[in-house]
């Protein structure tokens, strides 16, 4: 296949002088962003391929919530839907996915302020929090079918354990990151490792943000519409 | 000509029979695999579309050789109504997804995307990997879907690619509604996954990879139509994915999404029996409106890519740079934007609010001007050029005209009142069959012919392309012409026989003469697969830059080195379709090539008049 | 070769527009009030679409005859094309695509805008797998109660209707829908089942059955005579098969009909039925 070795090529790194028109700035390779020579890493590494990934991703989530949002929205308007009560345990658990917003903030802070102790401790409350929150959720479930609301049945009742069964899913998804993010979290003081672990941070916790949001929406769907 | 680069940290190809062409990571393996998947679906599709043209043509005769290959669908080898309903729905389903959008997207924008930026490989080669396999397990499932065997063995779901509940809801309102609905849903599910994981590569090789010098404007139009289809199907594959959990759990789990209360099914009603229980509170419209907000995204996904490369060798072939390079670019742009606001016009008459309907309406007639735009700026490419008559250049001036012939009918359909007639009459499978069907098969042919150099550093044999293009070429206008004629007598679609209607039986010799036509067309894909199996191995050689042509992909060997670059990542100057430029030594000139010698080199801004 | 080309797709613009031009086979003769407008907007649209796909193709077709590369000049015009053009064409394009779509709600706004005329005949509908069910009030012009569990297939009670119920004594149900000549017709469209769609060719009209809803619609029909009905949303196996009459009948002969009890009633629909021929194709 590649019949053309390395070194048949003209190597030479010319500088565009001569030509109307210098290469834009837009273009930037892989090679360009200074520092992809470490041997010690991959040459691919950007911060941005993280923070456009994520926002990809994200889109992706939204767009899927959007349609049963929608989905829900419809039901509701056509016909009239029996009245359920909100169990108990989904206040709790939007209070515990806010808190742990925060304290994923806070640990997102104290990593860009180089104190990496706490940052790991702010990290491990998240995680915990995160767990805690599926837990109340489940037991949200068992308030459910303690009122008699089960999955089948009107549109409603499905669309409880839909919205939080999903969610928990792409919550599940958060929390794996949220490891793999505490077992690579020894940065040193090398300093490129330190700007990958940044980044992933950074995307990780727009990640656990948004399902924040999603839930805070979804629980509020659930709680005044139809 | 000598060529900047800039160096980058080399890897070596991988070795192993297996790394190397089964779980490769390399994205121009991985397209050739899409590729081979498609082609492989194509077959079954066209196939299916021969059986239900037998069927519609010659109803009632006896086919041998079908009792034997699907007793349970032909059992003595006449073809039963819900066996022609389910190659109805398989040929909707495998033609959409596994052939429309695998070989445009997976396949070509596979290959050629990284390699025209300038790039090493896709953002995430195993990531790329995995949505080819998780693609070929939706194949697979999908295939089991039509021979579950059983009790309706042979007998996919009979639905429609639509699957429009509660047809499609409820197990017992059909033979194939079963097991093999489930199926048909799984596999669905599966392939949005493959196609999510697909367009994440896609947008982010595309935004963070692009080489030295390669702004957005001055990628290759075929760029950015891969870029903007990866944005549709990003926006549009969730919103199939959460109808589909809905639909599956209204079949498995007795919710009731898309399934009203009261329904009196095959001589059982609703919740009176255990194979049938208890529905209540759904809306057969809500799953319309959540497969047409993914459905019509989905045309473009199909033909964008196609428009992509056809702009591409229409530029390369007339010997000139594309007319208003920026203007297709909002065109490509305007196109997939408004695609999202139009799903309304598949629904005029499915019960939903009649001014919702008006609104749709006119959105979706205001889509037909970028596309215009588009038609006339193919146009304007072609005037004044000095077209060489490749079979690649063939294909793509064939997708002209049949995208013109195809898209323009969608002024009447889109129209709420013509579609009180029109809707769901042949004059609908005619209008999407040419554009969304024919037309980006077409774009799909020019991009083989095109590109087959460059992939396997042979040509094709072009006097076997070129009786390929003028059968097939007339060969679908007599096929699908035709069926508009039909829709306007009043036709519907999806009958498995036209000999119950009076009105109907004049149309009788314009239904043989469709089947002729479809028949011919369809053996003469044989000369088409021999001509590219055959010059895989023993086609003329071909050069790094056969067609004289001006993008990065013909810098580099053919076929591509690993790394697509041999480790020197070219660096960019210019437009991507600079031919003809007056005072050059050649008639083109290539992206990488510096120099002040050319008056402007910068594509975009030329609109010197 | 360029010459060749051109010469085809002149050909086959020639041999698609002429299939539309000859009309030999073209849309049955049209029997409702609406109908007419929506010919006319037909007819505007097409030839609109016609003169565009002509334009288009020859335009085409002249492109590769005519710059096809002949081995006399040495390079292409090199040009990227220009912004005016490009204005010129979108504007007029747009003008014309968007003006076809307004002037096509006229036909749409009168038929789905309105509730039908006060004095309209009522029919209601129920379709099921592969059957259709037309509910006639009967003399007292009042719809006797229906209920999904009365439904008995086995019995023949289609519908489910209430025998119990007064108004539903001179009710009717018969898988032919009878309406009156050149009155307004209204009907409540419900399925049993899944989706269908009820599809009058010689009516230009569809509307589909959706399970769950009561869709209500109106349209005159103007001509009497028999014509067939069509499922055109895909119902099932036999969905090909879901074929039904819609008879239009004076006045008077319409009268009488509805006014029979249930037994006189099926066998005079007979009778009409035979009495009335199906329309000569166009």
């Amino acid at each position: 296949m590649a019949t053309r070795v390395t070194s048949t090529r003209p190597g030479t790194k010319k500088r565009p002088g001569g030509g109307p028109k210098p290469p834009g700035p837009n273009g930037k390779g892989p090679g360009s962003n200074g520092h992809g020579k470490s041997h010690d890493q991959s040459p691919r590494f950007s911060a941005a391929t993280y923070r456009i990934t994520i926002w990809v991703v994200l889109a992706a989530v939204v767009m899927m919530f959007a349609a049963l949002s929608s989905a829900f929205i419809i039901l509701a308007s056509s016909e009239m839907w029996q009245p359920i009560v909100m169990p108990r345990m989904f206040y709790l658990s939007t209070a515990i996915i806010v808190i742990s917003s925060l304290t994923f903030e806070f640990a997102k802070r104290s990593l860009q302020s180089g104190r990496e102790i706490v940052y790991q401790r702010w990290l491990k409350l998240t995680l915990v929090l995160g767990f805690v929150f599926l837990i109340t959720q489940l037991l949200g479930w068992r308030e459910l079918a303690a009122q008699g609301v089960y999955f089948q049945g009107q549109p409603r009742r499905s669309f409880f354990f839909i919205f939080t069964a999903l969610h928990a899913v792409h919550l599940v998804g958060g929390i794996i990151a949220l490891s793999h993010l505490m077992t690579r979290g020894r940065a040193y003081h090398d300093i490129y490792r330190v700007e990958r672990i940044e980044a992933s941070a950074s995307a990780i916790s727009l990640y656990w943000h948004t399902m924040d949001v999603l839930w805070i929406w979804l629980f509020s769907l659930l709680l005044f519409w139809g | 000509m000598s060529v900047d680069t800039h160096e980058v940290h080399r890897h070596p190809a991988p070795t192993g029979f297996i790394r190397k062409y089964i779980f490769s990571i390399d994205h121009k393996v991985i397209g050739i695999q899409y590729i081979m998947l498609a082609l492989a679906a194509v077959v079954v599709g066209m196939i299916m579309s021969v059986l239900m043209r037998m069927n519609l043509s010659w109803p009632g005769t006896n086919w041998p050789i079908l009792g034997t290959l699907f007793p349970g669908g032909a059992p003595g080898g006449m073809m039963n109504p819900e066996f022609y309903l389910s190659l109805v729905t398989m040929h909707g389903t495998i033609m959409v997804f596994f052939v429309l959008t695998t070989a445009p997207q997976g396949g070509f924008g596979n290959y050629f995307l990284p390699i025209q930026i300038g790039a090493e490989d896709m953002a995430f080669p195993y990531l790329n990997m995995l949505s080819f396999w998780v693609t070929f397990v939706g194949f697979v499932v999908i295939l089991a879907a039509i021979f579950y065997s059983g009790a309706e063995s042979t007998i996919g779901p009979i639905g429609g690619w639509t699957a429009y509940a509660p047809l499609s809801a409820l197990p017992n309102a059909g033979p194939g509604q079963g097991m093999g609905m489930n199926l048909w849903i799984i596999s669905i599910a599966i392939f949005c996954v493959g196609s999510l994981l697909g367009a994440l590569n896609f947008i982010t090789t595309l935004l963070n990879m692009r080489t030295r010098g390669m702004s957005l404007m001055r990628m290759p139009l075929t760029c950015w139509a891969w870029f903007t289809t990866a944005v549709l199907a990003l926006l549009s594959f969730p919103v199939l994915l959460g109808g589909g959990i809905l639909l599956l759990l209204d079949r498995t789990a007795g919710t009731s999404f898309f399934i009203p209360g009261g329904l009196y099914v095959t001589g059982v009603l609703s919740g009176t029996q255990e194979s049938f229980p208890l529905h209540t509170g759904g809306s057969p419209i809500l799953w319309q409106h959540l497969f047409w907000f993914f459905g019509h995204p989905e045309v473009y996904i199909a033909i964008l890519p196609g428009m992509g490369a056809t702009s591409h060798i229409l530029a390369t072939f007339a010997r000139k740079p594309v007319f208003g390079y920026r203007a297709m670019v909002f065109a490509i742009f305007a196109i997939g934007l408004l695609g999202f606001f139009v799903w309304g016009h598949h629904m005029f008459i499915s019960g939903m609010s009649p001014y919702s309907a008006m609104t749709f309406s006119i959105l979706t007639l205001s889509i037909g001007v970028p596309s215009a735009v588009k038609t006339f700026n193919w146009l304007g490419t072609l005037w004044g050029g000095r077209i060489r008559f490749t079979t690649a250049m063939l294909f793509a001036i064939g997708f002209v005209s049949l995208f013109v012939a195809g898209g323009i009918t969608g002024l009447v359909l889109g129209q709420t009142s013509l579609d009180l007639p029109m809707h769901d009459t042949y004059f609908v499978p005619a209008h999407f069959h040419l554009v969304m069907g024919v037309a980006s098969i077409f774009g799909m042919f020019a991009a083989t012919y095109f590109w087959f150099p460059k992939m396997f550093g042979r040509y094709m044999n072009e006097s076997i392309g070129k009786i390929h293009f003028w059968i097939t070429f007339i060969g679908v206008y007599c096929i699908f012409v035709p069926m508009h004629t039909m829709g306007i007598v009043g036709m519907p679609r999806r009958f498995a026989q036209f000999t119950e209607y009076e009105y109907l039986k004049e149309l009788h010799p314009l239904v043989v003469f469709v089947s002729i036509a479809a028949i011919i067309t369809v053996l003469v894909q044989v000369l088409f697969y021999f001509n590219l199996f055959w010059s895989i191995f023993k086609g003329k050689r071909a050069p790094e830059n056969p067609w004289d042509a001006t993008t990065l992909e013909w810098v580099t060997t053919s076929p591509p080195p690993h790394d697509n670059f041999a480790g020197h990542l070219p660096v960019v100057y210019r437009g991507p379709y600079e031919f003809a430029v007056p005072g050059a030594p050649n008639d083109f000139v290539m992206q990488t090539e510096p120099g002040a010698e050319v008056s402007s080199g910068n594509g975009h801004e030329g609109h010197k008049h | 070769m360029g010459r060749v080309l051109a010469v085809i797709i002149w050909a086959l613009t020639l041999g698609s527009v002429s299939l539309f031009f000859v009309k030999k086979w073209w849309f049955p003769t049209a029997i409702s009030a609406h109908a007419p407008a929506l010919d006319r907007q037909f007819l505007i649209t097409i030839i609109v679409v016609g003169l565009a796909f002509t334009a288009a193709q020859i335009g085409l077709g002249w492109m590769v005859w005519k710059y096809r590369d002949t081995g006399n000049r040495a390079r292409a015009t090199y040009t990227h094309g220009s912004s005016r053009l490009e204005v010129i064409w979108t504007v007029i394009t747009a003008i014309i695509f968007i003006g076809l779509a307004v002037m096509g709600q006229s036909v749409w706004a009168s038929l789905h805008f309105n509730q039908a005329p006060a004095g309209s005949y009522q029919v209601g509908a129920v379709a099921q797998q592969f059957q259709w069910n037309f509910h006639y009030a009967g003399r007292d012009g009042v719809f006797g109660r229906t209920d999904p569990t009365l439904i008995d297939d086995s019995v023949l009670n289609f519908i489910g209707l209430d025998e119990a119920d007064a108004s539903a004594r001179d009710d009717a149900v018969h898988s032919v829908l009878a309406v009156p000549v050149g009155r307004p017709v209204e009907l409540f469209l419900r399925s049993k089942d899944v989706i269908h769609n009820f599809f009058v060719p010689q009516l230009r009209f569809k509307q589909d059955l959706v399970p769950g809803m009561v869709i209500r619609v109106h349209f005159t029909p103007l001509t009497v005579g028999k014509y067939e009905l069509a499922c055109a949303e895909l119902c099932g196996q036999l969905h090909f098969k879901m074929r039904s009459y819609m008879l239009v009948l004076p006045e008077e002969e319409h009268r009488e009909l509805i006014g029979l009890p249930q037994d006189q009633f099926q066998t005079r629909m007979t009778e009409l039925l035979a009495k009335y021929q199906l329309p000569a194709n166009n």
